[in-house]
């Protein structure tokens, strides 16, 4: 059901196993027929967990999206409400509590924290009167959610601003539990290294819970050799770049979430014979996008450029394929032709759709308003002066930014940003976009600072960059986790050291390809797997830190 | 691998895709045409009926099953059609993988906070609790031992974070001591759902004098508190906080802050009055008072505006009808609306551009940038003409573009002027370079015929004959230059 998750050098499946476990006992504590309630925020990240099929299974009849007033009619033992611990759902909650018909069959609530119970929530409840009339109140601790193979998220969408806005380190505490958990299922992960100081009071939980963890010795082989945790304010400048992968437009044009697409429908009409014109669809097209899909995952992580190409070699190979019919000629070939056919046919569809997407985006970057915006990120980034300005709205989101470090006012000082430049050579003038040999392909010239670091740290390790590391802000450091002689690894000559690398406050689709694109060097010697609080773009990113009516 | 351009036209000339032509210069976009043509072809000769059995989607493209598509299938009838196959698929999927280790222990409550460093630091808490009836947790935590391949015990925090959860009233911590001690066991936990707890705690139980002075050494803690005050709009112990803090500006913004909830015009400008004089950094002190008086100016705009237009009288309201309101828009909004509505007005009325211009000192190009754009929007050439012409003190005019007429000729496209004024502008590019590549794209083909004879370049010349129609004024005039006897053509 979900393969896709176990195509990489870490099986995935496992965590998506056990929490998938975690949601069948939870349910079956509650005894009988349920309706969940949910908080729409969750749907998502829960549809990578678990289809209806698995909550079915646990009796649950009906679903609803949670909303104000009386819940709907719903003729069952149990109602379940899964929310994220935010105090405007409580109220919602307890108006659906309150409104409830007394005179009909009573019914058991329940609540589900996702990821975890908060008593500013529960003391909410308490205020409103109805805490009592929920019989289990509890967690369900789903910290990282198996994005792809290779990637896993938090999808906690405050997370930057919390931190390093509000000082409020909870989703640091989050992260550090979810590395707990992975450590658990996939071995304790004998190095850390680090950057930043959020990274450094990740490493310090995870030492601190492992000491105060009294259970026995975690026995299982470690899957991973090294943990790189990053602090997103140690690189703000990649997330404001406009991503230029294939994915990454996506994401910057039409916005993913939880991996799925919503796009304007009138390129996806069905062209069939006869009823041209009529029945548009009117609903934007949703799509889901993984490496579950074969063209998906060849074409992710290119340049926008290279997709084309592609692209036009795929058509041919399937009209090619198509043409064979011609030729089959006797039973066994004709009944070879056509057991492929529904192979083919998935193939057909699924180039149609990216054909459609690309030519979606390709409207886009050819556009004068996309050309100029580029061409003042690009002054931006090597250091040409750029005049800009902002209405009075913005001035609360501007003191934001610059207490977060986005925006710094020039006083004179020095300004670092060309030694980094130089020394972590984030800019290349000669991008080959179609064959890259370099990870600045993956915004046509400026290399994902990020990415740099862990590329370096690899190989030949942050002693050759000392300079710079101390110019970025927060302190970096390395940690070892002793393991039994029993579990230590004896690596074969030519194996790959997997890197499970933490980006903490968010991390871009743009990164994420300039990572794969490391793994996949024959030479490179790492393999990444992605960890992050949230995927993000600039602007979503930004739009997590503006200041909004209360 | 690669395969050569060669071979690609070979293919497509071969094959029933024969329409295709790679003259295009855009190759990229004729890759997509190529593929998309190709598999628009493709729906020809397959059969497309059983495209759903295959990708089991529903047209919104939610896999049939998933727990968006389900709430609505199920929020409405009973959606039980189509449980079959994926319960089955997923029982199937479900193997015997490892299992979540979850918080497991046998010890009693005391001995979870076993493991500290410091031995009777938390004396207090645990004597408190020690009369918490262990039992509550009993059937959660007594999971037998042996049904964990990863057995994973909990660790304090866990209990501590339950502890306040579940039983807690922190009621018996009743010296200043152990409040504070408590209160930095929580930080130390760096969770701030215990944290917050036990902050709410504190602010129940202690004066706010108390409070604020010990979080003053707090500074964790102290954030914490920041946060959640803001959460629960608690306005007024957060102002307390900053006055106590001595942090003015954060005071000041903080207030300020809160104009965001002000909806009614009036009311918002005069708290904003209110605002003016705080102590805010001395850029944003200039800042705030520009936006009470852009409020202000907005108000009486609106009033005037909303009273021309309904009476119906004023030729431009009438023409080009308000689409939105004026009000709390940015000032370069407001500078177009005044440049689109009121540019000939004296310099006198608070709704001129000129007067908008001098009272928030907007920089020459802003203001250029954004007459022009309203001006050319309206079609007005010779407004547009005026914004760029200088006198000189002998009567002379000079045109002069601070944003540069390359930009001008932007504008001007983006606002579908005519080719006549086009050309007007390309002719006051001065790199040469630049004004022909502007030319070309939008055919000005005077312009491009001129610059090339003024080059003396025959090649680009005989090059772009064939770009202009036959037998055009252009042609005529390409080929009698071409001809002419009075240039000396340098190739």
């Amino acid at each position: 059901m979900a393969a896709h998750l176990s195509y990489g050098r870490v099986n995935l499946n496992v965590l998506r196993e056990a929490v998938r476990r975690e949601l069948r006992e939870f349910l079956d504590k509650c005894a009988g027929s349920k309706a969940i309630v949910w908080d729409e925020y969750l749907t998502g990240p829960f549809g990578l967990i678990a289809q209806y099929s698995l909550l079915k299974e646990h009796e649950v009849e009906k679903m609803f999206t949670l909303k104000g007033n009386r819940l709907p009619a719903a003729d069952v033992k149990n109602i379940i409400f899964f929310v994220r611990p935010r105090l405007e759902l409580m109220d919602i909650i307890a108006e659906n509590v309150l409104s409830e018909d007394r005179r009909g069959p009573t019914r058991d609530f329940h609540i589900l924290f996702v990821p975890r119970r908060s008593l500013l929530c529960e003391q909410r409840l308490k205020d409103l009167g109805v805490l009592g009339s929920f019989i289990h109140r509890e967690e369900y601790s789903l910290d990282l959610i198996p994005f792809d193979g290779d990637l896993l998220s938090m999808e906690s969408e405050g997370a930057f601003k919390e931190c390093y806005l509000e000082g409020d380190q909870t989703s640091l505490y989050h992260a550090a539990k979810g590395l707990m958990t992975l450590q658990a299922l996939y071995g304790t992960i004998p190095q850390i290294f680090g950057k930043g100081e959020c990274a450094r009071q990740v490493a310090n939980m995870m030492i601190r819970m492992k000491r105060e963890f009294t259970g026995s010795q975690n026995s299982i082989f470690p899957v991973f050799d090294n943990l790189l945790l990053l602090d997103r304010n140690v690189d703000l400048l990649t997330p404001l770049a406009t991503q230029l992968t294939y994915e990454g437009l996506i994401d910057e044009i039409y916005g993913i979430q939880n991996s799925y697409v919503k796009l304007p429908p009138e390129k996806f009409a069905p062209k069939k014979q006869g009823d041209g014109g009529k029945d548009l669809p009117t609903e934007a097209k949703k799509l889901q996008l993984n490496s579950a899909e074969e063209l998906y995952a060849e074409i992710r992580d290119k340049n926008f450029n290279a997709v084309g190409s592609v692209l036009s070699k795929k058509a041919k190979i399937i009209s090619a394929a198509f043409e064979e019919r011609h030729n089959a000629k006797t039973v066994g070939e004709i009944k070879q032709f056509v057991s492929q056919l529904p192979h083919m046919q998935a193939a057909r569809g699924s180039l149609a759709n990216h054909t459609s997407i690309a030519e979606l985006i390709k409207d886009v970057t050819t556009s004068e308003d996309f050309f100029d915006k580029l061409t003042v990120e690009q002054e931006f980034m090597s250091g040409i002066d750029t005049d800009k300005t902002y209405g009075y709205e913005h001035i609360l989101t501007l003191h934001n930014l610059e207490k977060a470090g986005l925006l710094k006012p020039q006083t004179g000082g020095r300004n670092n940003y060309p030694t980094i430049r130089k020394t972590l050579r984030l800019w290349m003038d000669d991008v080959n976009e179609q064959n890259p040999t370099d990870i600045s392909y993956v915004y046509s010239g400026y290399a994902p600072l990020s990415v740099r670091l862990a590329q370096l740290l690899s190989r030949p390790g942050w002693r050759s960059i000392e300079e710079v590391l101390r110019i970025l802000p927060g302190p970096h450091f390395e940690e070892r986790q002793p393991l039994p002689t029993g579990l230590q690894k004896k690596r074969q000559p030519g194996e790959n050291r997997v890197t499970l690398i933490f980006f903490l406050g968010g991390v871009t689709f743009a990164e994420i390809a300039a990572l794969r694109f490391l793994s996949q060097l024959e030479d490179g010697g790492t393999e990444y797997v992605i960890a992050t609080t949230k995927l993000m773009n600039g602007t979503s990113w930004i739009e997590a830190l503006m200041e909004k009516p209360f | 691998m690669n395969r050569t351009k060669g071979d690609e036209e070979e293919y497509w000339n071969s094959s029933k895709f024969k329409a295709f032509t790679f003259d295009d210069e855009d190759d990229e976009l004729s890759q997509l045409k190529e593929s998309k043509r190709a598999v628009n072809s493709l729906r020809d000769f397959v059969d497309d009926d059983d495209d759903d059995d295959l990708e089991r989607v529903s047209w919104s493209g939610e896999a049939v099953g998933s727990i968006s598509w389900s709430i609505r299938e199920t929020a409405g009838n009973s959606g039980s059609t189509h449980e079959g196959r994926e319960q089955l698929k997923s029982r199937n999927s479900f193997s015997s993988y490892a299992q979540l280790p979850k918080p497991t222990s046998t010890y009693s409550l005391s001995s979870f906070f076993r493991g500290r460093t410091r031995p009777g630091s938390f004396q207090s808490l645990s004597d408190a609790l020690s009369d918490t009836p262990a039992k509550s947790y009993a059937p959660e935590l007594g999971r037998p031992k042996g049904e964990y391949r990863v057995s994973y015990s909990i660790h304090w925090c866990d209990t501590f974070h339950m502890l306040l959860c579940q039983v807690c009233s922190l009621e018996r911590f009743r010296s200043l001591q152990d409040k504070l001690q408590l209160l930095e066991e929580a930080v130390s936990m760096h969770d701030g759902n215990v944290i917050t707890a036990v902050l709410i705690f504190l602010k129940r139980t202690l004066s706010k004098d108390i409070l604020f002075r010990e979080l003053e050494v707090r500074q964790v803690a102290l954030r914490h508190l920041i946060h959640f005050l803001k959460e629960i709009g608690d306005q007024k112990l957060l102002l307390d906080l900053f006055r106590f803090l001595d942090r003015t500006e954060e005071l000041a913004l903080s207030h300020y802050r809160e104009h965001l909830n002000i909806q009614d015009p009036d009311k918002r400008k005069e708290f904003l009055k209110t605002c003016v004089g705080l102590p805010f950094s001395a850029e944003d002190s200039a800042h705030i008072q520009d936006h009470y008086t852009l409020l202000e100016r907005q108000i009486i705009i609106e009033a005037n505006d909303r009273h021309l237009e309904s009476a119906g009288q004023t030729e431009i309201f009438r023409k080009h009808p308000r689409k939105a309101s004026i009000l709390n828009m940015p000032l370069v909004t407001t500078l177009f609306y005044s440049c689109f509505y009121h540019y000939t007005e004296a310099e006198g009325t608070f709704s001129s551009p000129v007067n908008l211009k001098k009272t928030f000192k907007i920089p020459d190009k802003q203001y250029v940038l954004t007459a022009l754009a309203a001006r050319a929007k309206l079609r007005a050439w010779n407004d547009v003409d005026a914004l760029f012409t200088t006198k000189n003190w002998l009567g002379y005019t000079k045109k002069r573009a601070p944003i540069g007429f390359h930009r001008v000729v932007e504008i001007l496209h983006k606002n579908n002027a005519p080719v006549q004024i086009l050309q007007e502008y390309v002719n006051l590019v001065e790199d040469v370079d630049t004004k022909l590549n502007l030319a070309t794209k939008f055919k000005c083909h005077d312009v491009v015929i001129d610059t090339y004879r003024d080059l003396k370049d025959r090649q680009q010349l005989l090059a772009y004959r064939s770009k202009v129609d036959k037998g055009s004024a252009e042609e005529e005039k390409i080929d009698a230059l071409l001809s002419s006897s009075q240039i000396r053509w340098k190739n």
